[in-house]
């Protein structure tokens, strides 16, 4: 871990699906999925429930590993990695943010620095600095805990968890589906602001097309484990097959 | 109601003994059961054959399982040292039970997430699983803890001393005197410590 200031465009992830399949019980839920992300751009996942999506993005911080093929971080198979490095070099943001309720907001947020063993006063101004990024006080909510938060005010602390430890990737697995429309649509707005202030690589799941278009650079549209479309959101909305067709009838 | 003199030193003696029985009973139920209530959380396969042995200790009527322990070798015979394991085994159940309840019902985002952010699983355990399981494991030493000094009254009926000794002097004397002698201190410890356990409670809990 570099000590950087956590606003350079450097230090973002290469990432790499190869002919990944992955089975549970008889059911094939990845389908020789093959797909690259370079760095520093955001990759939307967009399907249906039970499309993938989740189970692909688990596979890059080694929640899951493929049944078949690789996943590549930085070219090498996740299979390959000391998972304990690769998660704390991985931000993770999901739909039930997944705070720890025992620890204040600032313990929150000091978590994966605190594990890499960067000196305190360090943590001290990082947790402040990322605080106010994601638009929370630091004097008003470092010493809160989660439960004394709203659904958004706790989302953004999942947000500023992770980039906490200058992560090369970020991961959202549906980090804004159970907020409310217009704190969603806040939300957006600041995570397209880190993300071209921050440039790292980020893959963002959804099942909302509208979410995709916005935040996306690039959308890979999954279908029953297969990717059926990548393109740009200004050619997504163009391309024709039916399932894309069918997300974009829902706009 | 004045307690008569004669008994003030033995009922100071007895209830000594008893506090030592619960107490040594306790914490070797504590040290046994914690560590496996968390393997059982690790051992999936474990969990029928442990909780199910823990289950029946608790089915055998507490009179027959000090009984019953006399004749075993080593752990048996007449005394303490018996009393005390027929305790461990009958506090054992609330605090595996509890431990592996409280570490099961964490919720499965916060482990997910301390998981993802690279946490090992010892950091998961001792910061995050074990923390947040600590009332509901805390809940099954109280049961444990209550239920044992009230149990521990029957240690008197294999040598095992405490205040069973008056209870069971008393029920062969007929002697109410002496029964009360017995078991009020007896239910003023297990209301004792119940209180000093809730109060232990209010402060670990964190809602």
């Amino acid at each position: 871990m570099s000590a950087g200031n956590g606003t350079s465009a450097s230090g973002a992830a290469t990432l790499e699906f190869r002919e990944v399949s992955y089975r549970i019980g008889g059911n094939l839920i990845l389908d020789k999925l093959n797909l690259r992300i370079v760095e520093g751009r955001t990759l939307v996942l967009l399907g249906r429930s039970g499309s993938g999506k989740t189970t692909a993005l688990k596979m890059l911080n080694g929640l899951l590993f493929p049944s078949d093929g690789q996943v590549l971080v930085d070219d090498r198979a996740t299979t390959d990695w000391d998972l304990i490095q690769l998660r704390r070099g991985i931000g993770y943001v999901i739909q039930e943010v997944g705070l720890f309720p025992h620890f204040t907001i600032g313990e929150n947020v000091a978590l994966v620095p605190r594990l890499q063993g960067w000196a305190p006063d360090r943590i001290t101004a990082r947790v402040s600095e990322l605080l106010d990024q994601v638009g929370l006080e630091p004097a008003r909510f470092l010493d809160r805990y989660p439960r004394q938060l709203s659904g958004g005010q706790r989302q953004r602390v999942g947000v500023a968890r992770a980039l906490a430890a200058e992560p090369k990737l970020l991961l959202f697995d549906e980090p804004f589906g159970a907020l409310d429309p217009v704190t969603r649509v806040e939300l957006q707005d600041q995570f397209l602001e880190l993300r071209d202030r921050l440039r790292k690589t980020s893959i963002f799941v959804t099942h909302d097309v509208r979410e995709a278009l916005r935040l996306g650079t690039e959308i890979a549209l999954l279908h029953r484990g297969r990717l059926e479309v990548l393109a740009t959101p200004g050619e997504f909305v163009k391309s024709g097959g039916p399932e894309a067709r069918a997300f974009l009838a829902t706009l | 109601m004045t307690i008569p003199p004669y008994l003030l030193q033995e009922m100071a003696q007895l209830t000594g003994e008893h506090i030592v029985l619960v107490l040594i009973a306790m914490a070797i139920a504590a040290s046994a059961g914690l560590p496996l209530g968390v393997l059982l959380t690790r051992r999936a396969a474990l969990r029928t054959p442990l909780l199910g042995f823990a289950n029946v200790m608790q089915t055998i009527p507490s009179l027959a399982l000090f009984g019953f322990l006399i004749p075993i070798p080593f752990i048996g015979g007449i005394g303490k040292r018996t009393a005390i394991v027929a305790l461990v085994l009958y506090a054992l159940l609330p605090i595996l039970r509890n431990t592996l309840a409280g570490v099961l019902g964490v919720d499965s985002a916060v482990r997910e997430s301390a998981i993802a952010m690279g946490m090992t699983g010892r950091q998961l355990l001792w910061q995050v699983e074990l923390p947040l399981a600590a009332p509901t494991i805390l809940a099954g030493v109280r049961i444990a803890t209550v239920t044992t000094i009230g149990t521990a009254t029957i240690a008197a009926a294999i040598g095992g001393g405490g205040l069973g000794v008056f209870i069971f002097r008393g029920i062969a004397s007929v002697d109410t005197t002496q029964i009360l002698a017995g078991a009020i201190p007896a239910a003023l410890l297990a209301l004792l410590s119940d209180g000093g356990f809730s109060w232990i409670e209010r402060r670990v809990s964190i809602a």
